[in-house]
């Protein structure tokens, strides 16, 4: 017995996952929880309503905006190529702004520093058109966010958002989505938030949305003030879902019910 | 307005076919209400219709219980080569149209 205690702590020791958390080989896409119906949805691109976005999206690419009257085009050309595992690895650190950025935020920077145009609002329909169509470039790409050391602070600090108790259920995220995942809340199975397929067609809300507004639900949930939409606290939280989700693959627009 | 339409590009004559429909649309019911208590209108498809060289295969009528981006998927016999031309109608004068060409051999 002293000699698998000694084991375990050293297995313990020498393993980087931290207390509580879902070991690798037990990780799962919450498209494994779903019913067989919404699994054929997401995986058949004429049933998947989130293509509708993609298609809106990838018109969007090529149509001139802004003072500048550029495309997104005009600089990053062929999406299909130079989009390619760009979502997998967001949100990204931003040199000029010291801060990571998720692809929302980035899409309007980029709209702000090139094309001279002003933000999209999040959850717009542009907005979530131009995301679905940039990150459907890295469907089935492993994902990758969380590896510039200058993000290490920020996963760190969403990880602790992540744990940290909060609302009138005084619940943290961690309570479900660590300890509880392979049980249900209600009739809805508690899935692990590993965010693979965002932005996603909910039916729930009868639309694409991002995964800020899925942070804001679940924040709702616990009866706690959501931040706003691109508030840190979100972002950090998106940055360490992703981590927590590195080398999984992308779903992009994903269903979800 | 943006929609997504699967038809199979060939087949043989006779074969029965799978025609799947994806409409963007809100479906707005009509029967929510705003925060101040105000009604948001209704705002729905009301009717899809499916033409096969001109001649109507497929109608359905949508009321305010349909979801938001109707899907609608239906069976046919392929007889010839052709078209089949697509049409949504609803509240607020909204009209929308789309195509897909088969080959029957």
């Amino acid at each position: 017995m002293r000699q698998f205690r000694i084991i375990l702590t050293l297995l313990l020791a020498a393993c980087p996952l931290r207390a509580n958390d879902i070991p690798q080989d037990a990780r799962r896409s919450g498209s494994t929880f779903m019913a067989p119906e919404t699994r054929a949805m997401q995986d058949d691109d004429t049933a998947n309503p989130g293509m509708l976005w993609v298609q809106e999206g990838e018109a969007l690419w090529t149509r001139a905006d802004g003072a500048a009257g550029k495309t997104c085009a005009d600089c990053h050309g062929d999406a299909q190529a130079s989009m390619r595992g760009v979502a997998a690895r967001y949100p990204a650190f931003d040199r000029e702004l010291g801060r990571p950025v998720d692809l929302e935020a980035r899409i309007n920077l980029e709209r702000a520093r090139h094309q001279e145009a002003p933000a999209l609002p999040y959850e717009s329909r542009q907005l979530l058109a131009l995301t679905a169509f940039v990150a459907r470039q890295s469907q089935g790409m492993p994902i990758t966010a969380g590896q510039d050391p200058e993000l290490a602070p920020f996963v760190e600090g969403g990880h602790a958002l992540f744990t940290r108790r909060e609302g009138q259920l005084n619940l943290s995220c961690a309570n479900c989505h660590d300890d509880n995942w392979d049980k249900h809340l209600a009739g809805s199975a508690i899935t692990q938030a590993h965010p693979t397929g965002y932005p996603l067609y909910r039916l729930e809300w009868q639309s694409l949305g991002s995964l800020q507004r899925r942070l804001r639900g679940c924040i709702f949930g616990v009866r706690a003030q959501p931040y706003e939409f691109g508030a840190p606290e979100l972002v950090a939280l998106e940055l360490y879902l992703m981590t927590r989700a590195a080398g999984m693959a992308m779903e992009a627009p994903a269903v979800r019910p | 307005m943006a929609a997504l339409i699967n038809v199979p590009q060939r087949a043989r004559r006779g074969d029965i076919i799978e025609i799947k429909t994806l409409m963007s649309h809100i479906m707005e019911t009509g029967y929510r209400r705003t925060a101040t208590g105000d009604v948001v209108p209704r705002d729905i498809i009301t009717s899809f219709t499916c033409r096969y060289n001109g001649t109507e295969i497929f109608r359905a009528e949508l009321f305010p219980a349909i979801a938001a981006n109707p899907f609608i998927s239906f069976f046919t016999t392929a007889a010839e080569s052709g078209t089949f031309d697509f049409e949504w109608i609803g509240d607020n004068g909204f009209s929308a149209t789309a195509k897909a060409a088969i080959t029957v051999e």
